[in-house]
C-alpha cells in the first residue's frame, strides 16, 4: 500500500473537521520520506481516541494485515512443501527472505503499524486543532481534566497513562516493524517522544496538581550506553539529530505549546582503579525539557552502588504506600571479580554489557513512574554531580546484615498474619503473581540452559568446522575438496550465527525474565505492604475494643477519676483507628493501581522484548538460509 | 513387545528418506541379485532384521524369498570374508556397527522413575523426545545394516560368496554364537601384531607410485575423517539438546499462557505454539544432519579403515614377496633348497600380483564411491538444511506479523492466519511407539 493513498483518505476526513490546521498535518503526513515521523505521531494522539471508537479501526487493522500476509504464506508455505527440486523454488522463497530489509516485507510489516491511525485522525485532529485555537476552554481540554477530578479513583492515571502508553505502543508500532530490518528503528523514537510532550502539555496546561508528573512520564527517555558499543551511541546520536527535524514540524500543526519535555539519558561507562579496587563507573548524561530540572543536559557520574543507593531510597519511602518500586540489577560479585581479574575477557564484556543494560531497563522503569520520576532522590541522581556515596549497600556490610535480619523477620510475622481478605480481587491477584513467578523462575531456567546449549553448539560446530576443513584439504578428488572446504565456511558462519543467538537468546529473553522476577518480588513487596498496614489498623481495632472495655469496667467500678484518661485513650484509638483505616484504603487503592499499571507495562515489555527476540530468530533463519543458498550449487558441483 | 514395521512407519527424519536406504554407498543396482531389509524387530536386547533378496541367480531355489537374521550373524558373514585368503585383493565392506539402545533405554527408565516428579505435559513432552530419539537410533541401525548387504550384494566378487548364499537363503538359525573370552582375547592379540606389523610394513617405500599415494592419502584421510565424525556427533548433540530446551520453554511458555486469559497469555500462548513448532523442526534439522553428515563420516570412517586394511594386506604381501627373493638368493649363494625357495618365491610374488591388481581397482572404485555419496549426502543435506531453514522462518514471521497486530489492536487476536489451519509439518510419532 503506498503512502499517497492513506494520506488521501487522512486529509479527507480531517478537513471538514478543521480547516485551519489540516495543511500542516497533510504535510506532515504527505511526506512519505518523513514516515516515521508521521505514524507516531498519529499514533500517539489516536489512541485515546481508540478507546472510544474501536469498531471502524479494528476493521481496517485486521483486514490490510491479514490480506497482506496471507498472499506470501501461500508463496512461501508453497516452498517448503515442495523440497527435492531446488532451483525455481529456491528463487522465489529467496526473494522476501534475501530482501527482507527491503520493500515486500518492510511493507508487510509496517502496513499494521502505520495504518491504524487513518480511521482515527478525525478525533485526533480535534485534539490538536481544537486545542489551540480554543485556548483551553474546549470540551478536549475539558475531557481529560474531568475524570481525574471525579468519578473513579483510578481512571485519571490510566486517562494519562494513555500518552505514555501510546508511547511505548508505538514502539511495538513502529519500532519492531522497522527494527527487524533495519537498526536504525531508533529514530522513530526521539519523534514519538517530543510528539508525547505536545499532547501532555496540550493536556497538562488544565491538569491540576497531582497529574503533571503523570504526564510526565511520557516524555523521559533514557539509554545507557558503553563507549565500547559504538555502534549504539552512533544511534543515540542520530535520533538527537533526527528528533530535531521532525519536532518543529509536529508542533507547528499543534501551534502553540512548544514541547518541554524531551529527555534523554546517555550513559556511559569509565573503569577507574586497578585490580581489586577498580570500579566501573556510568556516566549518566540526561538531555530534558522537562521543567523540574535546573538545564536541559547534564552528566554526571554514578557508580553501580549509586544505582542501589537510589533503590533504596526510592523502597524506603514508596514502598510503605504499596507502590512497586523497580529493583535494580543484582550485586554479583563473581562477575564483577572475573572483570577485575580478567580484563580482557569475553565473558567479562558480556557481563559489563549485560549489567549496562540492565541498568538502563532500571533506570528507565523509574523514570517512567509517574510517581518516582517526581522524587527528589531520582532528580538528585540524575543531576546532582557530588552525589555522596551510598552506604550500606554492600552485600556483607553489618547494614546489609540488619537488612537480612529485618528481612527475615519481616517474613516471619507475614507469615502469622491471617488476614481475612475482603478483597477478593488482591487475593487472586496475589495468587497469580506467585503462580507467575513460579513460572517465570522456571522459564528462566530453562532459557539459561538453552543458552548454555546454545554456546556449545556454537563451540562444537566450530570445531566441525576445523575438522571439515581439515578433511577437505586431505581430499584428493578437486571438487569434492573444494565443497568441503565450502561446507566448512559455512559451519564457521553457523558458529558465529549460533554464538548470536545464544546472545540475543540471554540479552533479549533471559535478561527479560530475570527483570520481572525481581519486579514480582516487588509487586509481592507491595502486596505485603497493604497487609501490614491491616495488621496495623486491626490491631488498633484491638486497642481501641480494649479501652471500651476499660472505659466500661472503670463506669461500673465508678472510678471518675481514670474515667476522664479512659475517655481521652478512646478518642485518641478511635482517632489511629480511623487514620490507620483511611491508610489501608488509601495502600489499598495505591497497589490496585500500581498492580493494573505493572500489568500493562509487562504486557508491554514481554510483547515488545519477544518480538525483539523473534525477529532475531527470524534474521538468523535468513542468514542460515543465504549460507545454505549459497553452498548448495557448491554441493552439486561435486563430480 | 510391538512390531516395528519401517516401510509403513512414521515419517520421522524426511520424506526424501523412503526410497533405498543405502545412503552412503553409490551402488549400481543390478536385477540379478538385490538385498533389502524389509523389515526390523525390536526386542528386549537385540533386533531381528527380517532380510528380503530377489535374485535371478541360478543357485538360488527361488527367485525371492526372505530370512531373519540378527547382528551377530552380519558380523558373522564380515569375518568369513575378512579370513578368506581369496578376498585379500579387496576392500572388504565394513561390518555394521552393533545395535545401541542402552543409552535410550537407560533415559527411559530414568524417565519412568521421575514420573511423580513433573507435570503430565512435562512427561509427556519427555516421552516424545526419547521415543524419537529411540526411533531414529532404531532406523539408523536397521540403514547401516542394509547398506553392509547392498555393499556386498553389488560387489562382482563377494557377491558370489558362498557364505553370503547361505546367509540369505537359508531360513534357520545360522547358529552363530558370540566370541568367546578367549577368541576375543586372540583377536586382540591378532590386531596388536597386526598393527605393530602395519607401521613396519606402512614404513616400506612402495614401488609402485599409485599405491605410494593412496597409502599416504588414506592414512591421513582416515584420521581426518575421524575427527570429523567425532566432532560432528557432538555438534549434532548439542543441537538436540537445544532442541529439547525449546521444547521445555514452549511447555512452560504454555503454563504461562494458560494461567489466565489476558492479552499478554494469549501472547505467550502463541509464542509457546511457535516454539513448539520450532523446536520439532530444530530436532529434525539435527537428526538430518546426523543422517546425511554424521552417518556419512561414521561410514567412510569404517570404509577408509577397510580400505587401509586392503593396503596392509598389500604391503604384508610385498614384504613376504621380497623377503622370498631374499631367501630365494641366498638359497642360490648356498645352493641348498633352492627349489623350495623357487616356489614360495613364485607363490608370494603371485599372491602380490593378485592383490595388486584388484586392489587398485578397489581403490579407484572407492574413491569414485566415496565422492558420488559426498555429493549426494551433501546436496541433500543443504536441501533439508534449506527447507527446515525456511519453515522456521516462516514460522516465526508469520507469528511476528501476527503479534504486531494483535499489539495493535487486541481485538484482531482471533486472526483468520490461525494457527491450526496451517502446518505441513506433522509429526506422527504417535502411530508407532518403540517397545523397550
Amino acid at each position: 500500500m503506498d503512502p499517497s493513498l492513506s494520506v488521501s483518505d487522512i486529509t479527507s476526513s480531517t478537513k471538514p473537521l478543521s480547516e485551519a490546521s489540516s495543511p500542516p498535518v497533510m504535510d506532515l503526513l504527505s511526506e512519505p520520506a518523513s514516515e516515521a515521523s508521521s505514524a507516531p505521531m498519529v499514533d500517539l494522539l489516536m489512541e485515546p481516541a481508540s478507546e472510544g471508537s474501536s469498531a471502524p479501526m479494528v476493521d481496517i487493522l485486521s483486514e490490510p494485515a491479514s490480506e497482506a500476509s496471507s498472499a506470501p504464506m501461500v508463496d512461501l508455505l508453497m516452498e517448503p512443501a515442495s523440497e527435492g527440486s531446488s532451483a525455481p523454488m529456491v528463487d522465489l522463497l529467496m526473494e522476501p527472505a534475501s530482501e527482507a530489509s527491503s520493500a515486500p516485507m518492510m511493507n508487510l510489516l509496517m502496513e499494521p503499524a502505520s495504518e491504524p491511525p487513518k480511521p482515527d485522525i478525525d478525533p485526533l485532529a480535534d485534539i490538536i486543532n481544537d486545542t489551540p485555537l480554543s485556548e483551553g476552554k474546549t470540551p478536549v481540554a475539558a475531557m481529560p481534566q474531568e475524570p481525574p477530578s471525579d468519578l473513579f479513583d483510578d481512571e485519571p492515571s490510566e486517562l494519562f497513562a494513555e500518552p505514555r502508553q501510546s508511547n511505548t505502543a508505538n514502539d511495538n508500532y513502529n519500532e519492531h516493524p522497522t527494527d527487524i530490518f533495519t537498526e536504525e528503528a531508533i529514530t522513530t523514537l526521539p519523534s514519538a517522544v517530543s510528539t508525547v510532550s505536545v499532547n501532555s502539555k496540550t493536556n497538562g496546561v488544565h491538569s491540576d496538581e497531582e497529574e503533571p508528573d503523570i504526564f510526565a512520564e511520557a516524555t523521559v527517555e533514557l539509554s545507557l550506553d558503553s563507549p565500547r558499543n559504538d555502534r549504539k551511541k552512533k544511534e543515540a546520536a542520530k535520533p538527537s539529530a533526527s528528533a530535531s527535524a521532525p519536532a518543529p514540524s509536529v508542533s507547528a500543526s499543534a501551534s502553540k505549546p512548544q514541547p518541554k519535555t524531551l529527555e534523554e539519558l546517555i550513559i556511559v561507562f569509565h573503569s577507574t582503579g586497578d585490580g581489586m579496587n577498580a570500579y566501573m563507573a556510568y556516566k549518566v548524561s540526561t538531555q530534558t525539557t522537562l521543567p523540574m530540572f535546573r538545564s536541559k543536559t547534564f552528566t554526571v557520574r554514578r557508580r553501580f552502588s549509586d544505582f542501589l543507593g537510589l533503590y533504596e531510597k526510592l523502597s524506603d519511602k514508596h514502598t510503605l504506600n504499596g507502590y512497586i518500586v523497580p529493583p535494580p540489577p543484582e550485586k554479583s560479585i563473581m562477575g564483577m571479580t572475573k572483570v577485575k581479574v580478567g580484563k580482557e575477557d569475553n565473558s567479562s564484556a558480556e557481563f559489563v554489557e549485560r549489567r549496562r543494560a540492565a541498568l538502563e531497563r532500571y533506570l528507565q522503569r523509574v523514570v517512567f513512574h509517574p510517581s518516582l520520576l517526581q522524587d527528589p532522590d531520582v532528580r538528585e541522581f540524575l543531576e546532582r554531580d557530588d552525589m555522596p556515596r551510598a552506604h550500606n549497600t554492600q552485600a556483607l556490610s553489618g547494614a546489609g546484615f540488619l537488612k537480612m535480619i529485618n528481612r527475615a523477620t519481616d517474613s516471619l510475622s507475614k507469615m502469622t498474619i491471617k488476614m481475612n481478605e475482603s478483597d477478593v480481587w488482591f487475593e487472586e491477584k496475589l495468587q497469580e503473581v506467585e503462580a507467575e513467578d513460579q513460572q517465570l523462575r522456571k522459564l528462566h531456567i530453562m532459557v539459561d540452559s538453552l543458552v548454555g546449549h546454545r554456546k556449545e553448539l556454537s563451540v562444537n560446530t566450530g570445531g566441525f568446522a576445523k575438522s571439515v576443513a581439515m578433511l577437505g584439504s586431505s581430499e584428493d578428488n578437486t571438487a569434492l575438496s573444494r565443497a568441503l572446504s565450502q561446507l566448512a565456511e559455512v559451519e564457521d558462519k553457523m558458529e558465529q550465527l549460533h554464538q548470536e543467538q545464544a546472545a540475543s537468546d540471554s540479552f533479549c529473553f533471559a535478561e527479560l525474565l530475570a527483570d520481572y522476577i525481581r519486579l514480582l518480588g516487588s509487586v509481592r513487596a507491595s502486596f505485603d505492604q497493604r497487609m501490614k498496614t491491616w495488621q496495623r489498623w486491626q490491631d488498633a481495632q484491638n486497642m481501641l475494643q480494649k479501652k471500651r472495655e476499660t472505659e466500661a469496667k472503670l463506669l461500673w467500678a465508678n472510678k471518675p477519676d481514670k474515667l476522664q484518661q479512659a475517655k481521652d485513650d478512646i478518642t485518641e484509638w478511635e482517632a489511629k483507628v480511623t487514620q490507620y483505616e483511611r491508610d489501608f484504603d488509601r495502600v489499598s487503592a495505591t497497589v490496585r493501581k500500581e498492580v493494573l499499571r505493572f500489568e500493562k507495562e509487562k504486557a508491554r515489555d514481554f510483547k515488545k522484548q519477544i518480538i525483539k527476540y523473534l525477529e532475531s530468530l527470524l534474521q538468523s533463519q535468513q542468514q542460515l538460509i543465504k549460507y545454505w543458498e549459497a553452498f548448495l550449487p557448491e554441493a552439486k558441483a561435486i563430480a | 513387545m510391538m512390531q516395528e514395521g519401517l516401510d509403513d512407519g512414521p515419517d520421522f527424519l524426511s520424506e526424501e528418506d523412503r526410497g533405498p536406504r543405502a545412503v552412503n554407498v553409490d551402488l549400481q543396482t543390478d536385477a540379478t541379485l538385490q538385498v533389502d531389509i524389509s523389515d526390523a524387530l525390536s526386542e528386549r536386547d537385540k533386533v531381528k532384521f527380517t532380510v528380503h533378496t530377489k535374485s535371478t541367480l541360478p543357485n538360488f531355489k527361488q527367485n525371492e524369498f526372505s530370512v531373519v537374521r540378527q547382528h551377530e550373524e552380519f558380523i558373522w558373514l564380515h569375518d568369513s570374508f575378512v579370513e578368506n585368503e581369496e578376498y585379500a585383493g579387496y576392500i572388504i565392506p565394513p561390518a555394521p556397527p552393533r545395535p545401541d539402545f542402552d543409552a535410550s533405554r537407560e533415559k527411559l527408565q530414568k524417565l519412568g522413575e521421575g514420573e511423580g516428579s513433573m507435570t503430565k505435559e512435562e512427561f509427556t513432552k519427555m516421552k516424545q523426545e526419547l521415543e524419537a530419539e529411540y526411533l531414529a537410533i532404531f532406523k539408523k541401525t536397521v540403514a547401516m545394516h542394509e547398506v553392509f548387504l547392498c555393499r556386498v550384494a553389488a560387489h562382482p566378487v563377494l557377491r558370489k560368496d558362498m557364505n553370503f548364499h547361505v546367509f540369505l537363503e537359508y531360513n534357520q538359525d545360522l547358529s552363530v554364537r558370540g566370541k568367546n573370552k578367549r577368541e576375543k582375547m586372540e583377536d586382540f592379540f591378532k590386531n596388536v601384531v597386526k598393527s605393530a606389523d602395519g607401521v613396519l610394513v606402512a614404513g616400506v617405500k612402495d614401488v609402485d607410485d599409485f599405491f605410494e599415494h593412496e597409502k599416504t592419502f588414506l592414512l591421513e584421510y582416515h584420521n581426518r575423517v575421524k575427527d570429523a565424525s567425532s566432532k560432528s556427533d557432538r555438534m549434532i548433540r548439542s543441537h538436540k539438546s537445544a532442541a529439547d530446551d525449546i521444547n521445555r520453554i514452549a511447555s512452560t511458555l504454555y503454563t504461562l499462557g494458560t494461567q489466565d486469559s489476558t492479552d499478554v497469555c494469549k501472547f505467550f500462548l502463541k509464542v509457546s505454539e511457535l516454539f513448539e513448532k520450532t523446536r520439532k523442526i530444530e530436532a529434525r534439522v539435527a537428526a538430518d544432519e546426523d543422517l546425511k553428515l554424521a552417518d556419512l563420516l561414521k561410514y567412510y570412517l569404517r570404509e577408509s579403515q577397510a580400505a587401509k586394511d586392503l593396503l596392509y594386506r598389500r604391503g604384508r604381501a610385498l614384504v613376504d614377496y621380497e623377503n622370498a627373493n631374499k631367501a630365494l638368493d641366498k638359497a642360490r649363494a648356498k645352493n641348498k633348497d633352492v627349489l623350495q625357495a623357487e616356489t614360495s618365491q613364485q607363490v608370494c610374488c603371485q599372491k602380490f600380483e593378485k592383490i595388486s591388481e584388484s586392489a587398485k581397482q578397489e581403490l579407484i572404485d572407492f574413491k569414485t564411491r566415496r565422492v558420488a555419496a559426498f555429493r549426494k549426502n551433501l546436496v541433500e543435506l543443504a536441501e533439508l538444511e534449506l527447507k527446515h531453514a525456511k519453515v522456521i522462518f516462516y514460522y516465526t514471521w508469520l507469528s511476528i506479523s501476527d503479534s504486531i497486530k494483535s499489539v495493535s489492536q487486541p481485538a484482531v487476536i482471533g486472526s483468520p492466519i490461525g494457527w491450526s489451519t496451517i502446518g505441513p509439518v506433522s509429526s506422527g510419532f504417535g502411530r508407532c511407539r518403540p517397545s523397550f
